[in-house]
């Protein structure tokens, strides 16, 4: 009895102590990285914090949206349309000139305060969100129609960022930033202090999240995934849940876009085509869905992959990735963190690992999803 | 001119029918989303450009000509025993789990891209087309339907033809619909349903091989030359609902007409969200697409 009382409490401490050291290593990164890897490490970051959202939406309530890039890219875009502003200095942007715009459009002016693009930054993706939410959840579209729609989502933005080039820069998209609260944007003060604001804002979007997993609201959304018709029944309606998960979510897209614009200094449509679209439900998918350490890990280490590996082999970087989705997919449907619950009861006491086999409760809760 | 705009509009949804028909029937049969269908695309035209070449090297001059037939066959065969393949070895282990075939699939789809860049390079290669299909119709002045594009609307009618005898004429065809309607009461009966999915999968694949071999008669083919297709031929699927042939018809010329509509009369980037806007105001309709199978169950 003691035991069993016991046991889940020092798991917790251990769980607490291991938050409580990666925190303590990521706040003290820019102690012993190199400028460049910080730099680098700060991007990763900002990616995680997409991975959460999105593990919001696909690990815990069961939908899959191949359309985070555009959420992501309209955060990016409504903070880089405000470095640019801060760049002219007061004069219009250098593309409008080339294209022949005279005036500033009326839907750029808000950009000028850097308080009113952080909200713009997030509103906008998560007001998609819930329109696309609204005309899609209510009418019962959902799985892979839904995914269908939001994989067109991305084609039409992309392309409508890239015909209305007066207004949004083309092809090339938005660069050249230079400054940020009138301080210079590629000093050692500035960059140190952009990586220490992205790990307080992957830190609150991670407790945001696990808050949110825990709380009853999370509950109604796995209940959601694993039977949409029972929790119809039962007098919910999945709908409004489907929609606040996916407006939450794409919010936290488009903040970890205005982090990305600020670390990387350019915010192109090419950055939220398909491609780096799906990427990102690899970083979940390779994580593990339905764990939030797991979106954290994935994001972090697949970019680590990819930034060393496929500068150096495009190619070898193409087969692999290409082989993840699958190994993911077939072999590791609960990505890094599924994997060590799927060896775990390995090395556990016989009786333990039969006592679970005989429990449904406890055998249905550690089913990989 | 409306009149070229309304044969634009037939070229671009014929080319469209042809890429939906095997993911609707696939996605219908076995609720598998392959995304790697773009790759089939890319198979069936770099099959082409094998052709091509082969008769260049090894044939006199005057039987260039004839490559082109030969190359439909040789695509689609190409085509046909990838997918295949690819059956055998992958799908079938997605069955029931269709966003985790969606994402494998695309893996596939990364793999076949990158195994084409290997073999054919990167850069866009050519087709030449035969000559007996340069030059054009002349209907009147200022308006000229060329022959190319006449070709493949009357290539995607015999397939449609085809398929039509194949799915509601043949007993094979027959086997597949009872697996598509009920797929344990078709079991049950003595459907191998196995092989019925392997088939169907295959030709699915044969024929996005066909439509490869029809793109290359229009442009240079590259490696990527699918990925352009794909996300349209879902939404043909998804606007006409699944399961059914004149779905995908009606489906495809649905978004084909429209889009060369809208593109003419706007720009081609807003003519785009034109067409998304109109699915999707749709589907708030018919929430299932056009022409759904009817059936009494919730999902």
């Amino acid at each position: 009895m003691l035991q069993a009382l016991t046991a889940p409490r020092t798991r917790k401490l251990w769980l607490l102590l291991g938050y409580a050291a990666a925190a303590a290593a990521l706040f003290s990164a820019p102690l012993y990285l190199s400028d460049f890897r910080l730099n680098l490490l700060a991007k990763f970051l900002a990616f995680a914090i997409v991975a959460l959202g999105l593990d919001l939406i696909w690990g815990y309530t069961g939908i899959l949206s191949l359309g985070h890039g555009v959420f992501f890219g309209l955060g990016a875009y409504a903070m880089g349309m405000h470095l640019k502003l801060a760049a002219a200095g007061g004069r219009l942007p250098d593309f409008m000139d080339w294209s022949g715009v005279t005036k500033l459009p009326w839907f750029w002016a808000p950009f000028e305060s850097f308080g009113v693009a952080v909200l713009l930054g997030i509103l906008i993706p998560a007001a998609l969100a819930l329109f696309l939410g609204f005309f899609t959840f209510r009418n019962r579209i959902r799985g892979v129609y839904f995914t269908i729609l939001t994989q067109a989502l991305v084609i039409i933005t992309v392309t409508l960022f890239i015909g209305q080039q007066a207004y949004t820069g083309g092809t090339n998209g938005l660069t050249g930033f230079t400054k940020l609260f009138g301080q210079g944007l590629k000093t050692d003060g500035m960059k140190t202090g952009l990586y220490l604001a992205t790990v307080i804002v992957l830190i609150g979007a991670f407790v945001l999240c696990r808050y949110l997993v825990k709380s009853r609201f999370g509950k109604v959304l796995r209940a959601i995934r694993d039977g949409e018709n029972r929790v119809r029944f039962l007098g919910f309606d999945p709908a409004m849940y489907q929609m606040a998960a996916f407006a939450i979510s794409a919010a936290l897209a488009g903040i970890a876009g205005m982090l990305f614009v600020l670390h990387v200094g350019i915010i192109s449509p090419s950055m939220m085509a398909i491609v780096p679209s799906i990427e990102m439900i690899l970083w979940v998918a390779i994580g593990g869905r339905g764990a939030l350490v797991g979106a954290v890990i994935g994001a972090v280490a697949l970019n680590y992959a990819k930034s060393s590996l496929s500068e150096s082999y495009p190619e070898i970087w193409t087969f692999f990735l290409g082989g993840l989705f699958i190994v993911a997919t077939v072999f590791l449907p609960g990505g890094i963190v599924g994997l060590a619950k799927q060896i775990g009861p390995l090395f556990r006491r016989k009786e333990a690992v039969h006592d679970q086999a005989l429990n449904p409760v406890l055998r249905e809760s550690n089913r990989s999803v | 001119m409306w009149l070229t705009q309304l044969f634009n509009g037939l070229s671009v949804s014929s080319i469209l029918l042809l890429i939906a028909l095997g993911l609707s029937i696939t996605f219908g049969l076995m609720k598998i989303i392959n995304m790697a269908h773009g790759e089939f695309i890319m198979i069936g035209s770099y099959a082409a450009y094998v052709t091509q070449n082969v008769f260049k090297s090894a044939l006199p001059k005057s039987a260039f000509d004839a490559y082109f037939p030969v190359a439909i066959v040789v695509s689609f065969a190409v085509a046909f025993a990838i997918g295949y393949l690819l059956e055998a070895t992958l799908i079938r282990f997605l069955y029931g789990r269709p966003l985790d075939s969606l994402l494998a699939t695309w893996g596939v789809g990364l793999v076949l891209q990158q195994v084409a860049r290997s073999i054919f390079g990167a850069p866009n290669v050519a087709v030449t087309s035969p000559s007996w299909l340069d030059g054009g119709m002349r209907i009147m002045d200022g308006v000229v339907f060329p022959y190319k594009r006449l070709f493949i609307i009357g290539l995607v009618l015999v397939c449609l033809l085809a398929m039509y005898l194949y799915i509601y004429r043949s007993g094979p065809g027959r086997r597949m619909r009872a697996v598509m309607q009920n797929r344990e009461m078709a079991a049950c009966l003595g459907i191998s349903t196995r092989r019925v999915d392997g088939m169907t999968f295959a030709i699915g694949s044969g024929i996005a091989g066909i439509a490869g071999c029809a793109l290359s008669l229009i442009g240079a083919i590259g490696p990527t030359i699918g990925t352009n297709y794909i996300v349209d031929a879902f939404m043909v699927v998804v606007l006409g609902g699944v399961g059914k042939l004149v779905g995908t018809v009606a489906g495809a010329l649905g978004i084909g007409m429209f889009n060369t509509l809208f593109e003419w009369w706007s720009t081609a980037s807003l003519g785009k969200v034109f067409v998304f806007v109109l699915i999707v105001a749709f589907l708030q309709w018919r929430t299932m697409g056009l022409f759904a199978v009817k059936t009494r169950s919730l999902d």
